[in-house]
């Protein structure tokens, strides 16, 4: 077959299965921030397994495609592959470099250009024992602006499998990079996201992670390097963690250059014998930065853990550093004062709990923003 | 509207009050008066029912229903309503959130009692926000954290809204002028006086309310029609509110006590 029909009868294959996708995944995705149809997305990246499906851009001055043809099309690439992960970092990023086929997307907001819609990038596993490693790298060049939703999912009812995804961001100078990611694996997957951002001057990179399903063991601990001056970087993660689930999960913001801040603020919920590490480090070696850190554990069963792990390092004498965190049960006073409004017992805890894991979610478009706010709603009425 | 008999009530296994007798009729507002530590706040939490609070002897009844076996929500939806002294702060609670829960309770109330099918309209509407300007928020403010961050005047003005549209029959409030200027008393002082139909006569009135107070500030603007003085877990004495007054305020609690020793209240 000449190359032509090889790439149209795998065209013509992807399509059948986006097509064919089952109704109850679809679900997942949406769950996950990922709507097949497109609606209100400048792209879109499917991966199923190690097959990709879907790589679409809609803008001008965009570009959604898997990494591979990425690094074909554009030799420069190869400069930002492994800069901000190094590859040797862990096992992960190890397995992940050995890897042939390099799977994975690659996704750039040319200069100037201000992305309208969130492109969206899915990894679902449907096969079980499937170790599905990918390799992203997300531009935001000089004065462009990106918002990325990362849905992330296996069906309910699934056996065992690993993902493991390492993810470099790159924010321009005065470009702005939002990043909502949300996992929705089932209980017997084992998940270690490595993600890094360089962000450079006046760049502003917002993270914000929800895990609200339970895998079997989640560790991550992304981190951003603040190179430029007056680059800003905010974390922020809800963590819902139940069952036997070991959940690690952090961030780290090196603030590198003059004037340049970060905040990162975790949200987390454990119950039955679930374990929560909640990290969360901010570096501060140079003039004039701040940066600010805030941590909150909800404990819902005697059996569950959570430890908070808020560390400042400052190494230079102009720096504002700060941290909160605070682990607890629910507090009496406050069911008992629901309850005096008319709340039974029972809505009192719940109303408590939503409460918790509301928080601001910080740097996405509004409607993004509204909707991520909405399936962390909606995951908690599931579980309350 | 409540009748409290004999009530003796153990927090931490301390005997905290040792035999209350209370009647407040309907349309009646009663002021508690007494020193810190005598057990006006756990009266209280008594008749609202929170477990802290073991009752051992006596009887809580409201409108003929016998209180004491009630959770605390079933004792509001029967039409109690409490502002604190120092309510919580609940994040990611909004203080709108606590407003559209007060008129749910309002109209499960009104279900209940038969006066109202249930309606299902916008429940932060325009009643809800007339309420908040009336009580000096902005919208802007409603939609803070509930008590995060709030000012002592804030925090009883929030109490106030939320009772100001939760419209319960009987009103119980622990301390509403306390931490709070006088700009602020006289405000919540007015609206504690409407809510409480106390501008209607006597036999129109058909909210009560249980007022404890520190300083008797709030009677400056709200007209009560019976004051006792608790003392040690007991009401030492009962009387007009303006003369109980005059005499704490000139003898101190236990000179006024002793000046009516012979009228505890049966």
């Amino acid at each position: 077959m000449r190359r032509e029909e090889v790439g149209e009868v795998e065209r013509a294959e992807n399509e059948k299965q986006l097509v064919e996708f089952p109704d109850e995944h679809k679900e997942r995705l949406l769950m996950s921030g990922v709507d097949l149809s497109g609606k209100e997305r400048s792209g879109s990246f499917i991966q199923k397994d190690t097959q990709i499906l879907l790589a679409l851009a809609r803008h001008a001055g965009l570009e959604v495609m898997p990494i591979a043809e990425a690094l074909e099309t554009h030799e420069w690439l190869a400069e930002y592959f492994w800069k901000a992960v190094p590859a040797d970092a862990d096992a992960y990023t190890k397995a992940t470099h050995r890897e042939k086929e390099v799977k994975g997307v690659f996704v750039r907001a040319k200069r100037g250009v201000k992305i309208p819609f969130p492109v969206q990038a899915c990894f679902f596993i449907a096969s079980e024992h499937t170790a599905q490693k990918v390799h992203n790298i997300i531009i935001a060049e000089e004065d462009a602006e990106l918002h990325l939703i990362t849905g992330c999912a296996t069906p309910e009812k699934f056996g065992s499998a690993v993902h493991i995804g390492v993810s470099e961001f790159y924010v321009g100078k005065n470009a702005k990079m939002s990043f909502a990611m949300i996992h929705n694996w089932s209980s017997e997957v084992g998940v270690r996201p490595r993600s890094a951002a360089i962000v450079e001057e006046n760049g502003t990179f917002i993270s914000n992670y929800v895990c609200m399903e339970p895998a079997k063991s989640i560790q991550m601990y992304p981190s951003a390097l603040l190179v430029g001056e007056n680059a800003l970087a905010t974390f922020q993660s809800i963590l819902y963690g139940r069952g036997n689930a070991k959940i690690d999960v952090g961030s780290k913001a090196v603030l590198a250059a003059k004037g340049s801040r970060a905040e990162i603020i975790s949200r987390a919920v454990a119950t039955e014998n679930a374990e929560i590490t909640a990290r969360g480090e901010i570096v501060g070696n140079s003039a004039g930065v701040k940066g600010h850190l805030e941590c909150r554990g909800l404990l819902l069963s005697s059996s569950a853990k959570i430890h908070a792990i808020p560390a400042l390092r400052a190494s230079h004498s102009d720096v504002e550093l700060s941290h909160e965190a605070a682990v607890g049960k629910i507090a009496e006073e406050e069911v008992r004062y629901l309850m005096a409004r008319g709340l039974s017992e029972e809505e009192a805890t719940s109303f408590i709990i939503r409460g918790f894991l509301s928080i601001d979610i910080k740097g996405l478009p509004p409607k993004l923003a509204s909707q991520v706010q909405r399936m962390v709603q909606l995951s908690a009425e599931k579980l309350l | 509207m409540l009748e409290i008999r004999d009530l003796a009530v153990e927090v931490a296994g301390k005997l905290i009050l040792k035999g209350i007798n209370l009647h407040i009729g309907e349309g009646e507002v009663h002021a508690l008066l007494g020193p810190n530590g005598s057990g006006k706040t756990s009266l209280i939490m008594a008749i609202l029912g929170f477990p802290e609070y073991k009752v051992v002897r006596g009887s809580i009844k409201f409108k003929g229903v016998e209180l004491t076996s009630l959770t605390t929500d079933e004792r509001v939806r029967l039409g109690i309503g409490v502002a604190f002294q120092r309510p919580p702060a609940i994040r990611g609670v909004k203080l709108a959130d606590m407003l559209i829960l007060c008129k749910k309770t309002r109209q499960k109330k009104k279900e209940e009692a038969g006066e109202t099918k249930a309606v299902e309209g916008e429940l932060l509407d325009e009643d809800v926000l007339n309420a908040a300007k009336r009580l000096k928020f902005s919208e802007d403010f409603l939609r803070r954290d509930v008590n995060l961050g709030f000012s002592g005047g804030e925090a009883k003005r929030a109490e106030i809204l939320q009772l100001l549209i939760q419209d319960p029959d009987f009103f119980l409030f622990d301390e509403p002028d306390s931490g709070v200027d006088i700009e602020n008393v006289e405000l919540i002082g007015e609206v504690i006086n409407e809510m409480l139909q106390r501008d209607k006569k006597p036999s129109q009135r058909k909210k009560s309310a249980l007022i404890i107070t520190h300083t008797g500030f709030i009677f400056n603007y709200v007209k009560a029609d019976r004051a006792h003085v608790l003392l040690d877990g007991r009401i030492a004495c009962s009387g007009m509110p303006d003369e109980i007054i005059r005499q704490i305020m000139e003898e101190g609690f236990e000179k006024c006590v002793r000046e009516c020793l012979t009228k505890e209240n049966t």
